[in-house]
């Protein structure tokens, strides 16, 4: 069998006294949708935080197509291609729609230390943006600030941020949030092609959108990987649907 | 595009004030006030300097308290080779002094970057205000070891007697040497302008307003920053150069931490990240300077007054008020 | 050489650092607390000693200018807060450099319209002049012995103050969490006052007792300032503890350099040379220890928030 595309070993992350992360074990194959999810504060951004490199782990070891990328910082890994999008929108906020994509495409061809042209007449950066808010449906809100575009549109920014780069792995922390239905079920149509691109790794409060488009789930509580595998093996979990789902079998 | 359209009003701006400095100083030629000449030399040194340090302030947010660090190290790299030219005696490794101007700007900019690259190195592994009191620190360490270094005059500095010379130019009368300043100047806007618009400069701004972001696309601020601050590190020591000329004269001041917070001032009084910001500022500066100072020997208190009130009420600085805020493409 | 020379030396760092540590101490509470950074602090400083100088030559008593020293920088401390420094709590560390900064010209020239430019002179009052005999036959200053008792007198009261008193407890709670201690009814406000003037009384007290030992003269808080600042990234920002071990450790480097790199360099150069070679280089010292606790430990050796 192939590499996993992303593989976590014994990933062990401290605040204090506080284990957020606790000896995770997690794997992500290529061409699938592997789904986190667990209650509030059950360390799914501290995990996503440790594989995207801006958290560094205390013990373990993280991969990426084989690689050890543990040592890495979030920038080195971006540039082996791990793509990730934030929880709480994080965007260039004086920065166009445009502009925000456009330095994800000068980020993944590794050009920024050039002096003398202007950007915006660059057409190998701003092509390749336009194509990327084109996806996410944002073309008609390129030249509006970041921090003019409601929520649902940061969300949208951050996808197509994320696809400018042309990662091998995504890592979507609650890309759904605060979407609204008409949108989430839009972005559940939208990942479901994506992960012929690349591979997933979801982090979702969403159910119905997780119960969609999962080929994996992987549930974590207090820091650990209580109940792992596919979407009907969790739904049946006796231990999950206590632990996590909060309901009696029903 | 809706870029082409906003930005012009600042391009209009700037190059408003670009040309009324020249103009000045022509038409107080023309009269035969070169006293003014020397002013708006004054004025354009200045503003070299403050464009420097708006590059790292401005563009990357990075608000370094020791760019006197570096504007003392252009002079003193001018004086240092001048008086050794004057003299006859060679320096260390037997290298001769030189007083030709390009040759001594290239030493400014050497030596002041290389001096860059080590305390950027250091400070740019904080951020906030550790950042603004190592960069504080540095440049008081050169500053006290510049008074405690006997060889170039210690605490008295130095004289280098004759201004340095520019091939085909007359560098000992006031508007060749205007002119020259005024070059540099132009040239350093220039620089800063396609810096701006650049994909470093997109980097850079990107990274003062959300380093996070820019690391999760595969930059490093750090290395970013590290770049703009020796970048404008070496505008600023080349601006150093040229003060020294225009006093022949380099003392310890130069490295002072008033001189660090005057070049803060200058940008930010201007109009911090904006292109003719710090042309700007400087102009406001020296006229201040020149209108209160003749009028009162106390004249800093009122620069301190007005200085509050501006940081306190009225922001975005002249080129603020006169092109509106900012705007990113 | 001789080893008596060299524990007064070290005796002299000390008193040094007590006195840097006084500084760093209100700079490290005023970030600490409210997040401010203060290049005026300088400037408190500086009042304290113009006031005690003023006060002790229109009253011929030291002690009543010691007191004179903390009421007014206490007075120009809160006076300036109110006025001023409230308005940047929420400001960027740009606007308070810059508003800081033009109250240092403000201060200064301020000063010097009141004083004149010639300095002020400040005798060390009859009871604490002369020297005291330490165990080990060791004459050392009296006087500067009392700035290291009055110094370590006040990092166990500030200590005292911080870890037992409702304030202390106030001052804690705000470092943490500003919104919680607001809600919790506490009048932050005040609170932030009282704060910047402990603070400046504490600048005003290091002005004072240095104005016995130097001229009192305009400009003499700035440099003081920076050396406080490399202290304050030394020991770490919001420690008190970071803030008096990095302000000795300080003194000590800086004195002891001054007084041994010229005489280790005297072993293979000609005096002079080695007193000049070694001044310059001694004087770079504190900075190039600085570099060092950056590189192990960026975030100062005993920060507060870690």
């Amino acid at each position: 069998m192939a590499e996993p595309a992303l593989g976590v070993a014994g990933l062990v992350k401290s605040f204090g006294a506080l284990k957020a992360t606790d000896g995770v074990d997690l794997q992500l194959n290529a061409g699938e949708i592997h789904a986190l999810i667990g209650p509030n504060g059950a360390g799914k951004s501290t995990l996503i935080g440790q594989i995207a490199g801006t958290l560094r782990p205390d013990r373990g070891e993280i991969r990426l197509y084989g690689r050890d990328v543990t040592h890495l910082d979030a920038s080195g890994r971006s540039r082996l291609g791990v793509a990730r999008t934030f929880q709480v929108s994080s965007l260039v906020d004086e920065f166009s729609a445009l502009r925000n994509v456009m330095l994800a495409v000068q980020g993944r061809s590794r050009t920024s230390y050039r002096f003398i042209r202007n950007v915006m007449n660059d057409r190998t950066l701003v092509d390749p943006a336009r194509e990327a808010l084109d996806r996410v449906g944002l073309s008609k809100r390129a030249d509006v600030p970041a921090s003019e575009l409601s929520h649902g549109e940061r969300r949208q920014l951050e996808i197509a941020v994320a696809l400018a780069l042309g990662p091998k792995v995504f890592l979507l922390d609650e890309p759904m949030a605060g979407m609204g239905p008409d949108g989430s079920r839009a972005l559940t149509g939208f990942l479901h092609r994506l992960r012929e691109e690349a591979p997933i790794l979801l982090v979702e409060h969403d159910m119905d959108a997780v119960f969609a488009l999962a080929d994996r789930v992987s549930v974590l509580v207090y820091g650990r990987v209580v109940a792992s595998g596919t979407v009907d093996e969790i739904r049946n979990d006796p231990v999950v649907r206590e632990a996590y789902l909060g309901e009696p079998a029903a | 595009m809706g870029a082409s359209m906003p930005v012009s009003r600042e391009a209009v701006v700037s190059l408003t004030l670009i040309l009324a400095l020249l103009a000045g100083a022509l038409i107080a030629q023309a009269s035969g006030e070169t006293f003014y000449v020397t002013l708006a030399t004054r004025i354009a040194i200045l503003a070299l300097a403050a464009t420097g340090l708006n590059l790292a302030l401005g563009l990357g947010g990075l608000v370094s308290f020791g760019h006197a660090a570096f504007f003392g190290i252009g002079g003193y790299a001018c004086g240092i080779l001048a008086i050794h030219a004057y003299n006859g005696e060679p320096m260390i490794l037997g290298l001769p002094g030189t007083q030709t101007m390009p040759v001594i700007w290239l030493a400014a900019l050497v030596a002041s970057g290389l001096v860059a690259v080590a305390i950027g190195a250091l400070s740019l592994r904080t951020s906030g205000v550790y950042f603004i009191m190592i960069t504080l620190a540095f440049a008081q360490m050169i500053y006290y070891f510049a008074i405690s270094w006997p060889a170039y005059g210690g605490e008295d500095g130095l004289s280098i007697f004759v201004r340095d010379n520019f091939p085909g130019v007359n560098t000992l009368k006031p508007l060749p040497f205007f002119l020259i300043c005024f070059a540099l100047l132009a040239a350093g806007l220039f620089f800063f302008g396609l810096v701006r618009d650049s994909r470093f400069g997109a980097a850079l701004q990107a990274a003062r307003q959300n380093p996070v972001r820019v690391a999760a696309l595969g930059m490093a601020p750090f290395r970013i920053r590290l770049v703009a601050f020796v970048l404008s590190a070496m505008m600023t020591g080349v601006a150093g150069a040229l003060y020294v000329d225009l006093n022949r004269f380099v003392s310890p001041s130069m490295l002072s931490w008033q001189m660090s917070g005057e070049l803060i001032v200058l940008v930010v009084l201007g109009g911090t990240g904006r292109l003719a910001g710090p042309l700007a500022g400087a102009a406001l500066y020296v006229l201040f300077e020149f209108l209160l100072g003749g009028m009162t020997e106390r004249w800093q208190f009122f620069l301190g007054l007005i200085l509050l009130l501006v940081v306190l009420f009225a922001r975005g600085g002249v080129v603020g008020l006169l092109a509106g805020r900012a705007r990113h493409g | 050489m001789q080893i008596d020379l060299l524990i007064e030396q070290v005796l002299n760092g000390v008193q040094f650092g007590v006195m840097l540590f006084l500084m760093a101490a209100g700079l490290t509470l005023i970030f600490g607390v409210m997040g401010l950074i203060n290049l005026a602090h300088g400037s408190l400083y500086m009042v304290g000693a113009f006031a005690c100088a003023a006060v002790a030559a229109a009253t011929g008593s030291f002690w009543l200018g010691l007191v004179a020293s903390l009421a007014a920088a206490a007075a120009a401390g809160a006076i300036v807060e109110v006025v001023v420094v409230r308005r940047l709590y929420k400001r960027d560390h740009l606007d308070q450099v810059l508003a800081t900064f033009a109250l240092i010209l403000i201060f200064s020239e301020g000063t010097r319209w009141l004083f004149g430019s010639s300095p002020l002179y400040l005798n060390i009052p009859g009871a604490l002049s002369g020297a005291v005999s330490l165990p080990g036959d060791l004459d050392y200053s009296l006087y500067r012995l009392f700035i290291i008792i009055v110094g370590m007198a006040v990092a166990a009261g500030l200590y005292f103050l911080i870890a037992h008193t409702r304030l202390g407890m106030r001052i804690r709670a705000g470092e943490s969490d500003r919104e919680m201690i607001a809600a919790l009814g506490v009048d932050i406000t005040t609170l932030y006052t009282l704060v910047f003037a402990l603070g400046a009384a504490l600048a005003g007290l290091a002005g004072a007792m240095v104005g016995a030992l130097q001229s009192v003269q305009v400009g003499m808080g700035e440099p003081v300032l920076i050396l406080a600042f490399v202290v304050v990234v030394i020991g770490g920002i919001g420690s008190i503890k970071g803030a008096l071990i990095g302000a000795v450790l300080v003194g000590v480097i800086d004195t002891l350099g001054r007084f041994l790199l010229p005489a280790a360099l005297h072993l293979f150069l000609p005096a002079s040379q080695a007193a000049s070679i070694g001044g310059s280089i001694a004087s770079m010292l504190i900075y190039v220890f600085m570099a060092l606790v950056l590189v192990v430990r960026p975030q100062g050796l005993f920060s507060a928030n870690a």
